[in-house]
Order: structure tokens, then C-alpha cells, then sequence
């Protein structure tokens, strides 16, 4: 290494001679000694055991695409899987806007430096605020799941209540996330849904809401696929009992599907990932939380919240903290729940979405994918062996395909068709036992007709 | 030097649905087939879930949708353009731009969480491979990178330690320790949990003294969640003490290492004595900060934890990674899926361009950028280094300066001083945690990506200001002036008649066009 260049790239003060006038400035002979403060027992020896640098770029390009290559993208074949991120087509104009440097690389700038950051923010809540039809729309949560969970505690607050009614049809990690982050506050009651229609049973929701009930959570559409249909008439049973009503969306759905207080919703959540963004193998997720647009539900809200508002100049917006000592920043250890760094540089990547589709665009997007997803269904129905829909009632982009009579697992069934360049839908056998066999197939407007008859022909090939 | 001149952009850009042409679009998405339309499946549903009023969504083309978005990021001092040291806590830095190419990449952007592991093995290779450099850097035994943020970390290491104590019987414990300079999620955190936080305040050499812990801990105390540096850049020398008051009470120690920059291979959680620390990659790990997006919170435990970490852990048996859902005593999940991998994918990246000399240059570089800067800042008047008089140390890789004599002798503050800074191209910086302890804060955290030009430069513009505090304090005061906003009235933000979430909450406070139908729908709908 003698021969190395001695500075940094990404370090300027590396460079020898003027890390040595700065020590000089400062006083001190070596940069150890300003360490002075660790005592020597806390010290760490020598050097940490780790892999040789690549100290040239082209070295380090080269060692890591080789390892990521080693990946086959859901884009390089002809991917079904969904359950909670999905394939959806990406504008190259929201990509262009996300990896702008400057929106990149802003983290906690204020009104002043970081105004253009902060109006798409207020622009991204401004936009789901028209899909759902709520005037109070949070800055991004982790993930829909979060949403969810924020959105019963918030519930349980504003009611006094502590019991949440949740479908067993939200998926497993979804329960994992709300109920291990309601645990202290919130008693999460399941209701079970129909193995036939995959809608609720109204009957166990009328039998469960009790004075204690502080919220039914519904998802329209569900981890399932399934639209909930009884939706108004279950929100109409939970203002009977005192009790708030959730719903849970898919945005994307929002330009076909009705904004949920219109059916009865006090609080919407959902995830943003549909919205322009890419799965990043999961990382692509985050949530949002919407209501009304007073005090008693804006005081509960954990997340930033990002508010319009003038300056001393007339005519100039700006852009400001709402109400920040709600926030854990200020109440510390006596916070109802933490706030953080999550989700922002996609919150600007689904507002851009939804500017650009606009409202013609998203109603378009609806149709074709009911559309190409109901295709695929019909489609995979006529094989032998396959029933699809295996759940009768209305679904969106999501349905459940039962294999239990072509007398293959769907772990079987899968592995020929990735041998075939495609991945199959999700496995649900393990999670969902009743269900036998089957498997949750995506279907977006990313899918032709063509890569449906694909799809049918190669699982007619597999059996 | 000459102060640079400066004028931020300043557009007076619309709001985007201000921009509304009824009539045109920016993209077009794929169509339906002809003979598919007519079975969308839509007639099956009940009138009261079908779409009854398109969404209000702006209606504009393409290059006018873009440029109304490339206007705001002209508005917008990421780190890539403006020395954004001012941010103390945060852990500025440069993100290096070929790492995003690894991220942009298909091989990263286009994977599903949900595919079979055999077509995601160069992601569980980056996932497994970074996290022995993690262990080796910690000291700890084993990591997860699930949760997506530095407080989602300090959160998931809370459910951890429930976890743990409630495996051994002792649910009884519901007390967290932790400290005032430390970051404000190490409270709230356990307190989202249920656990009654304590809060030990410094002591007058700037930190907690082992005495103040041990006053706080009782056979309650469930563990300790502190950071050290705290927010003040002095390093507790008593760390290890105050681990073992924790531990003598049956408690377990969490280290939240957000910020690790100034101690890169200078010393480590384990060798401390903590159980759990968390990295946030998003900081000391170089990837960018988002617009505050795509963090991890990298998790770390001893192997006594380890059987409680979030699902799924990535394990590797010499030739293939797998994905280990079996965990039983597992928190469960935290965040879904797997985090935020591409910011993993960035940080296995840099910490591969460093190497262990690199990054014990990355600390020294940050410890002697904050040090130097603070030479620079020893003589600009009204301006003092919080704890200076009782505690002389170096400040390892921040410092918490006080502008309270500043305040006293001119009437401006901290938050004026912090407006004025954007005249000069650069953002306004954090003055401080809440609360504030140390009067009119102003936090700096000059990290190894500034170059002493860069440290020069600032320490320039905040002398400059002092001055103009001193000679011509309504300048500062009615600061900023070459920003792209001018001063904003802050209580409308806390109004509930005015403050303003959404357009449409906006429009119908301003009495505009949406009010009545919003006005009525809310009452229709706001429950109980």
C-alpha cells in the first residue's frame, strides 16, 4: 500500500500536509490526542479486522455489481408476487425527481433552506388528501403496517377505549407489526373472514364491538385481494358502537374505488409504494395516515406534520412544523409514540405519481388493472386442477389461486415456473391453512395479455 | 476571505394542483385490451365503494410537471450543494454517487421482497457480509437491518429488552434510564413500549456522573438507553461505570451509536460492556439522508440477545444465504420485509471503499473537522462552547455551542442567528435537541466530508453575523433576506382555525372554493 494515494477521495482533510496545518491550528500533535477524553481502557488496539479497501472506484464498481448480479429481478422475468409491494410501473419522471442531488442528499433543513423540499412534502399530503378526502394527511410513516398501527393507537386515544377489531385476513406479517406495537396499549381482537367469499363475517363484528371497542380496522382492498364489500354497513356498526372506523388502502385503487369517508371512514392509512416507486426489494414501502381535520385528531397524530402558512412578505408561502410539541422530540420519555426519520424522499416520488397521472390517468390505471387481473383469473380457471378466483368476492389487483385439486404444492408449482423464467404468486399454504394449496397472484397494468397466456401456458405445461 | 455573494432560488412556485389545466396529462399507463374491457370485475362491486368523484388531482403535462419539480429542488440545500455542517446530530456527509448507482440498478430496484432466495443471493450476500463488518466495528455478535430508522432501532432494542426480561419472569422491570443530552427517541422509544422513562440530567462537566445513575436505578430498571457522545460532542469517560451500575441493578444497556463518526475504530459498544447498540446508516454509514428517507437503523446484540432479534436474520452455511423465519423467542417484526435494503447495499459499499485505516481516517477526520472548526469559532463574540468552563476536553464530533451572551448584549437569538445563516448559502443549523438546556443553542457537527475551506467559510459567515448582531442587529433579525422565503409566522402552525395540512384544508380555511362540501363531509364523518 506504499504506493497508494494518500488522501481520501470522499475525505478532503486526508490529504497529508493539511490534516498537519489543522493539528497545528488546533494545537495538538496528532490526532490522538484529541481522543484524550476516551480513557485507555476503552480504547479499541490497533485496527479493526476488516476486508482490504477498494480504494478505486472502478475496483469497488466492479466487486459490488458482481456480487448484486448475482440477483434476478422480478423485472428481468415475469414476476406474480405481490402481498404488500408490488410491481407497478415507475414514470421516468418520478426517478428523475427522486435522484435529484438535492432532494437526495437534504435531510433536516428548515422553512429557509429546505422550502422546495417542504412543499413537495405538503404537496405529496395535498394530493392523498384529495384521493382519500381528508384534510389532515401525515408526513410518511415506516410502512403501511405502521400506518395501521399508529392509526388504532391514534383511535384508542381520541375514544379512551382500548380494544381494536382486526380481520385475520391482513396477512401475517402485518399482525406482527401492529400487534407487537399495540401490545401496550391496545388489546387486538381478530375477526375471521369467509374461506369462500373472503369478506368479514358481520356477525363476529356485531358479537366483538363492545363500550371497549375503540376501532374496527378494514382493508379495501385486503392482503387477500379481496374488496371488502360490507364496508359501509360495518362502518355504519362501529359509529353505533362509539367505536372509530379504519380503513386500510391501496391508493392505486382510489381513481375506481370509492375515498373511504364517503362509506363511513373517521381514519384512512395505507402504503405509498404503488405511487411511483420501486420495490427495492421491499425497501420502496411507506404509510400514510388521514382524517378529519380537527384538533382531537391532529393532537394524536406521532408523525411530522407539515404545514402551509404565510410569511412577512404578502402573497409568500411557507412551509412549518404543525404543532411540533406533539412530537416526541419535545416529549421525550413521556411520548405516546416515537417519531423519526422515515419515509420522505418517497413521499415526493408519490406526489409526483399522482400529479402526473391525474385524475383521468388514475381511473385509467383502475380499470386496466381490475381488468388484466379479472383476465388472469378466468385464464388460470380453465386449467385443470386450478380454481381462480378461489375467493368469490370482488378483488382488485390481488387474488388467491387454489392448486389443492391439481395435486402439486404451490412450493412444486413455483420452483417449474421460476425454472421457466417466472415467479409465481405468494405461497399461502403455511399462513393461511384453510386455504390449502394456494397462492396469491398480482396482476398490474405492468402485465399484458400476452404475459397472462404465458403465465397459463407454462402452469399447463408444469402439471 | 470574502463572504460569498448569495441568492438562493426563489421561484414563488405555485402549489402543484394551483397548476391544474383541465384537459392535460402527464403520462398515459397502459390501456386495456379492446376485448377485456368490458369485465373489469368494478360491476360486481356495491355502489357505496365505487368512485363517485374523481379525485381533485392536478391536471398538467409532463415538462410542466417536472419543471415545477426541478424549481423546488433548486430550492433545496441538500448536502451535494450547500456545507451542510450545521446540521450537528445529524452526520452530514458526502454519499458517494457510484453507490447509487448500485441502488438504481434492477439488480436492487426491481426485486420483491417476497422471491424465492435463490434469485436474491447477491442481496443476502451484501446483507451478511456487511453485518460482519458491523461485528467487528461493535463488537456485538450478531445485527439486524430491519428497522428503517434511527429511532425504529432504538424502538426495536427496546422490544428486545421486554423480550428478554419478560423470558426470565422479571416483567416487573418497566423503568428505561436515560439522559437529557441523549438523542430524544432513546425516551420516547421504550416509552412507545410502555416503559416508564427516567431522565438523568448532566451533571456540571456536561455529562451524567455515575451517581445520577445510580440514584435512578432501582430493582424497576429494565435497562439503559443512552448515547456518547451526547448531543455536546464530550465523550462520558465514565461509560463503563454507568454500564455496570445497570447492569449490577439487572438491567441491559443500549448504546445509541446514530452518530458513531468521531469513534470509527476508536472504540467499541461491547468492549464498553452494552447488550445493544444501533448504527444508523443513513448517517455515520454515508448513505444519504432522503429528504429524511430510506434510513436503517442497524441493529446490534450480544449472542445472549440474539433469540430475540426481528425475523427474518440472514444466515450463510459456505456456499448459499438463507433467510431463518424459525426464531421463536423473536420480537416478530419491526418493519416489513426486510428494511431498506438499498441503503445497505450503499454502506457495505463505503465501508469497502475505506477499509479499517480508512474509517479510523473517517474519525479522525471528523474529530479534528469539529475541533479545528471550533479554533476558528474561539474568538467570534457572544458565542461560547457549552460546559467549557468546568470541562476543558476535545470535543470528539460535534459541539453544542451557546449564543446566550450573544442573546443578552444584542437581542438577537439563536434562531435568528440560525435564519441569517441562509443569506449565506448555507441552511440554517440545528440549535438543539429540546429541551434547551444549554441557553440559545447552536449545534455543529463539521463531519469528514468538509474540507477546511468549507470550515473556514462557515466560521466566517457566523463571525459575520455576530457582528452584524453587535452593529446592525435588525438585519439579523429580519433575516433571511436572499433566501427563497422570507421570515415565516410560525402560529398559524399551531392554530387549529388555520394551520393547514392539505390544499384542500387550506382552501376552506381561507374561505375558498372546497369549503363547504369538505366542511360537510368531515361533519358527516368525524365519528363519535
Amino acid at each position: 500500500m506504499t504506493d497508494a494515494p494518500s488522501a481520501h477521495p470522499y475525505i478532503p482533510n486526508s490529504a497529508p500536509e493539511i490534516k498537519r496545518a489543522m493539528l497545528d491550528a488546533v494545537g495538538v500533535p496528532a490526532a490522538d490526542e484529541l481522543y484524550g477524553s476516551i480513557p485507555a481502557r476503552l480504547r479499541f488496539p490497533g485496527l479493526l479486522d476488516l476486508p482490504e479497501p477498494l480504494r478505486s472506484e472502478y475496483e469497488l464498481r466492479r466487486h459490488v455489481t458482481g456480487v448484486l448480479d448475482r440477483n434476478e429481478s422480478a423485472a428481468e422475468r415475469l414476476s406474480f408476487l405481490g402481498g404488500g409491494c408490488w410491481p407497478h410501473y415507475v414514470p421516468a419522471v418520478c426517478d428523475e425527481i427522486v435522484n435529484r442531488g438535492e432532494f437526495l442528499t437534504a435531510y433536516y433543513g428548515d422553512t429557509y433552506g429546505d422550502h422546495g423540499k417542504l412543499q413537495a412534502l405538503f404537496e405529496y399530503a395535498s394530493m392523498i388528501g384529495e384521493l382519500v378526502e381528508c384534510d389532515a394527511v401525515s408526513q410518511p410513516t415506516y410502512d403501511w403496517g405502521a400506518a395501521a398501527a399508529t392509526s388504532i393507537c391514534m383511535a384508542a386515544r381520541i375514544t379512551g377505549r382500548r380494544v381494536a377489531l382486526v380481520p385475520a385476513s391482513i396477512g401475517a406479517q402485518r399482525r406482527s407489526l401492529i400487534e407487537g406495537y399495540c401490545r401496550p396499549w391496545v388489546e387486538i381482537v381478530t375477526i375471521p373472514f369467509d374461506s369462500g367469499t373472503g369478506v368479514l363475517a358481520l356477525e363476529r363484528i356485531r358479537d366483538a364491538l363492545s363500550p371497549q371497542t375503540a376501532c374496527v380496522y378494514l382493508e379495501v382492498p385486503g392482503f387477500l385481494g379481496v374488496i371488502e364489500t360490507q364496508a359501509e354497513e360495518i362502518a355504519t356498526l362501529s359509529r353505533e358502537a362509539g367505536a372509530l372506523q379504519i380503513v386500510g388502502v391501496d391508493p392505486i385503487s382510489l381513481g375506481v374505488l370509492e375515498a373511504p369517508p364517503r362509506y363511513g371512514a373517521d381514519i384512512v392509512c395505507g402504503e405509498l409504494q404503488p405511487l411511483g416507486i420501486h420495490m427495492h426489494y421491499g425497501g420502496g414501502l411507506a404509510g400514510f395516515v388521514a382524517s378529519p381535520d380537527t384538533e382531537r385528531f391532529v393532537s394524536e397524530y406521532p408523525t411530522f406534520l407539515i404545514g402551509l402558512g404565510p410569511t412577512v412578505m404578502d402573497g409568500e408561502y411557507a412551509f412549518g412544523e404543525v404543532v411540533w410539541e406533539r412530537t416526541s422530540y419535545v416529549q421525550r420519555g413521556d411520548s405516546k409514540e416515537y417519531a423519526g426519520t422515515t419515509q420522505n424522499l418517497w413521499a415526493i416520488a408519490a406526489g409526483a405519481y399522482l400529479g402526473l397521472v391525474g385524475p383521468q390517468g388514475l381511473a385509467e390505471l383502475g380499470r386496466t388493472i381490475t381488468s388484466r387481473a379479472h383476465y388472469a383469473a378466468r385464464r388460470l380457471d380453465g386449467l385443470p386442477g386450478v380454481r381462480a378466483p378461489a375467493l368469490s368476492a370482488p378483488f382488485f389487483k390481488e387474488f388467491v389461486v387454489d392448486f389443492n385439486e391439481s395435486g402439486a404444492s404451490v412450493a412444486e408449482i413455483n420452483l417449474a415456473l421460476r425454472q421457466r423464467g417466472i415467479f409465481g404468486g405468494l405461497d399461502l399454504s403455511a399462513e393461511y391453512p384453510e386455504l390449502g394449496q394456494s397462492a396469491l397472484f398480482c396482476v398490474t397494468e405492468v402485465h399484458t395479455k400476452a404475459d397472462i397466456h404465458r403465465l397459463a401456458d407454462e402452469l399447463a405445461d408444469v402439471f | 476571505m470574502t463572504l460569498r455573494q448569495f441568492h438562493q432560488a426563489s421561484w414563488n412556485e405555485p402549489i402543484l394542483l394551483e397548476l391544474s389545466n383541465p384537459g392535460e396529462r402527464g403520462i398515459v399507463p397502459p390501456q386495456i385490451e379492446q376485448d377485456l374491457a368490458a369485465q373489469d370485475g368494478l360491476g360486481d362491486l356495491p355502489a357505496a365503494l365505487r368512485r363517485s368523484e374523481a379525485p381533485r388531482l392536478p391536471e398538467l403535462s409532463q415538462p410542466q410537471l417536472l419543471r415545477h419539480y426541478l424549481r423546488l429542488s433548486q430550492e433545496t440545500l441538500g448536502n451535494d450543494v450547500n456545507i451542510h455542517l450545521g446540521l450537528g446530530t445529524c452526520t452530514m456527509k458526502y454519499s458517494p454517487k457510484v453507490n447509487e448507482e448500485f441502488v438504481r440498478s434492477p439488480k436492487v430496484a426491481d426485486l420483491h421482497p417476497l422471491q424465492d432466495e435463490e434469485t436474491v443471493q447477491g442481496m443476502l450476500e451484501v446483507f451478511f457480509r456487511l453485518e460482519q463488518m458491523l461485528r467487528e466495528i461493535s463488537g456485538m455478535d450478531r445485527f439486524t437491518f430491519q428497522p428503517a430508522g434511527g429511532s425504529q432501532g432504538v424502538y426495536a432494542n427496546a422490544r428486545m429488552m421486554r423480550a428478554y426480561h419478560a423470558a426470565r419472569g422479571e416483567d416487573h422491570r418497566d423503568e428505561i434510564v436515560t439522559t437529557i443530552f441523549s438523542h430524544p427517541c432513546d425516551g420516547a422509544g421504550p416509552a412507545t413500549v410502555g416503559y416508564k422513562v427516567v431522565t438523568v440530567y448532566a451533571g456540571d462537566k456536561g455529562y451524567p456522573e455515575p451517581d445520577a445513575i445510580r440514584k435512578a436505578v432501582s430493582e424497576r430498571t429494565a435497562g439503559l438507553m443512552i448515547t456518547n457522545p451526547e448531543d455536546t460532542g464530550l465523550f462520558n469517560p465514565h461509560i463503563d461505570e454507568i454500564v455496570e451500575i445497570i447492569h449490577e441493578a439487572g438491567g441491559l444497556c443500549h448504546y445509541d451509536q446514530a452518530n458513531a463518526n468521531g469513534i470509527l475504530g476508536i472504540t467499541r459498544a461491547r468492549d464498553v460492556g452494552f447488550d445493544l447498540c444501533q448504527f444508523n446508516l443513513h448517517k455515520t454509514f454515508s448513505s444519504p439522508h432522503c429528504s429524511m428517507g430510506m434510513p436503517v437503523g442497524a441493529c446490534g446484540v450480544t449472542s445472549e440477545l440474539e433469540r430475540f432479534l426481528p425475523v427474518p436474520t440472514v444466515e450463510f452455511d459456505g456456499t448459499r444465504y438463507r433467510l431463518d423465519y424459525e426464531r421463536p423467542q423473536s420480537v416478530g417484526k419491526i418493519r416489513a420485509f426486510h428494511g431498506v435494503p438499498a441503503t445497505v447495499v450503499r454502506s457495505f459499499a463505503w465501508v469497502m471503499s475505506l477499509g479499517a485505516e480508512g474509517l479510523r481516517e473517517v474519525a479522525e477526520a471528523a474529530v479534528l473537522n469539529n475541533n479545528y472548526l471550533a479554533s476558528r469559532l474561539a474568538g467570534v463574540r457572544g458565542l461560547a462552547v457549552s460546559f467549557a468552563d468546568t470541562n476543558p476536553a476535545h470535543r470528539l464530533e460535534q459541539i453544542r455551542y451557546s449564543l446566550a451572551q450573544l442573546q443578552e448584549e444584542t437581542g438577537v437569538g439563536t434562531l435568528d442567528v440560525a435564519r441569517r445563516t441562509s443569506d449565506f448559502g448555507v441552511a440554517s443549523y440545528f440549535p438543539s435537541h429540546e429541551p434547551w438546556i444549554v441557553p440559545e443553542p447552536m449545534t455543529l457537527e463539521p463531519s469528514d466530508s468538509y474540507s477546511r475551506a468549507d470550515l473556514d467559510q462557515y466560521s466566517e459567515i457566523i463571525a459575520e453575523i455576530s457582528r452584524e448582531a453587535y452593529e446592525e442587529p435588525q438585519t439579523v433579525l429580519d433575516s433571511p433576506q436572499r433566501s427563497t422565503v422570507h421570515r415565516m409566522d410560525q402560529a398559524p402552525h399551531d392554530d387549529p382555525e388555520r394551520w393547514a395540512l392539505t390544499w384542500r384544508a387550506y382552501l376552506r380555511k381561507q374561505g375558498g372554493s372546497a369549503a363547504s362540501e369538505a366542511t360537510a363531509l368531515e361533519a358527516q364523518t368525524s365519528g363519535p
